[in-house]
């Protein structure tokens, strides 16, 4: 297939997303904050983000996942992941930690600090730095563990002589 | 009607259809932490559509400046150390938890995902959570 459809496409989008952002203003901190303070100076308007990106994108997805494949790629690409683990929930936590922090999540600081607003490069830095590490952290819990860090308990029984044995 | 909620709800149905794009066009999930940390695990033939969605993100603030258009206003963040905490925070988070508020909370919700549910009701509570312990416990 052509090799520099999807690539339009996907800038398309990108742009799209961003003038949505704009628009819908995600990208003023303040007023997300103020949308999170339910106990203070609850501003509503970002529910009407989420309604109307819902609203749009629900049917869409649903008619699009029954062609048999995307307009400019081979396949569909899309989330198989099922299960609610723990890593879900406290990722979703620490997220929503930073969120209420700063009113900022990914979206917005990209398109801010492509802007060249000086805290929100501050701000893309540090989420990549959070992804980077993200990154060193999976690595290092999939790294196979040196016998000699692992837990006698883990192999003992391998070469447990049992008492008839002896 | 306030007009602002009018342009919330635009705004947001231009994010529909933009994420409808990426699913239409390229069958992805219109996730952007997901799209920016998977750069970071490269894939053969995997990585230039996802450039290539972040430079139209960040293209789209450069117009929306360049154009006189808007001025951003960002007098709400923290200070510096704390506003750093947050983006490593939010780096983090994201991806252990597959998603942001794109990914879960419009694309993952449209989906109808209960991992999705389940993120963004979390995110949302303690991101509320922590705005309240800021304004109002300080």
């Amino acid at each position: 297939m052509n090799k520099i459809l999807p690539l339009a496409t996907a800038l398309a989008s990108g742009l799209l997303f961003g003038a949505g952002l704009v628009l819908a203003d995600m990208t003023n901190p303040g007023r997300v904050l103020n949308f999170l303070d339910v106990a203070g100076s609850f501003d509503p308007t970002l529910a009407f983000v989420m309604g109307g990106a819902i609203a749009v994108y629900a049917p869409l997805y649903w008619l699009g996942v029954r062609r048999k494949r995307p307009l400019t790629v081979n396949s569909f690409d899309l989330p198989t992941l099922r299960r609610i683990q723990p890593r879900l929930v406290l990722g979703a936590a620490l997220f929503g930690l930073g969120w209420g922090l700063s009113g900022v999540c990914p979206g917005p600081a990209l398109v801010v600090a492509g802007a060249g607003v000086a805290p929100l490069l501050l701000f893309g830095a540090a989420m990549m730095a959070g992804m980077v590490a993200y990154e060193v952290l999976e690595w290092l819990a999939a790294r196979p563990r040196p016998v000699s860090e692992v837990p006698q308990a883990d192999i003992a029984p391998a070469f447990a002589v049992t008492p008839a044995e002896r | 009607m306030k007009h602002e909620w009018w342009m919330a709800l635009v705004g947001g149905g231009i994010l529909g259809a933009a994420s409808g794009l990426l699913l239409w066009a390229n069958g992805r999930i219109a996730g952007v932490s997901g799209i920016v940390g998977s750069t970071l695990r490269p894939r053969t033939g995997d990585v230039a559509w996802r450039l290539a969605f972040l430079i139209g993100l960040a293209l789209a603030g450069w117009g929306a400046a360049a154009l006189g258009k808007v001025h951003f206003d960002v007098t709400a963040l923290p200070g510096t150390s704390a506003l750093a905490f947050a983006g490593v925070a939010v780096g983090l988070g994201t991806r252990y938890a597959n998603g942001c508020t794109s990914g879960h909370g419009i694309c993952g919700l449209s989906r109808g995902s209960l991992r999705s549910l389940v993120a963004t009701g979390t995110f949302m509570a303690v991101a509320a959570g922590t705005v309240f312990a800021v304004r109002h416990l300080g």
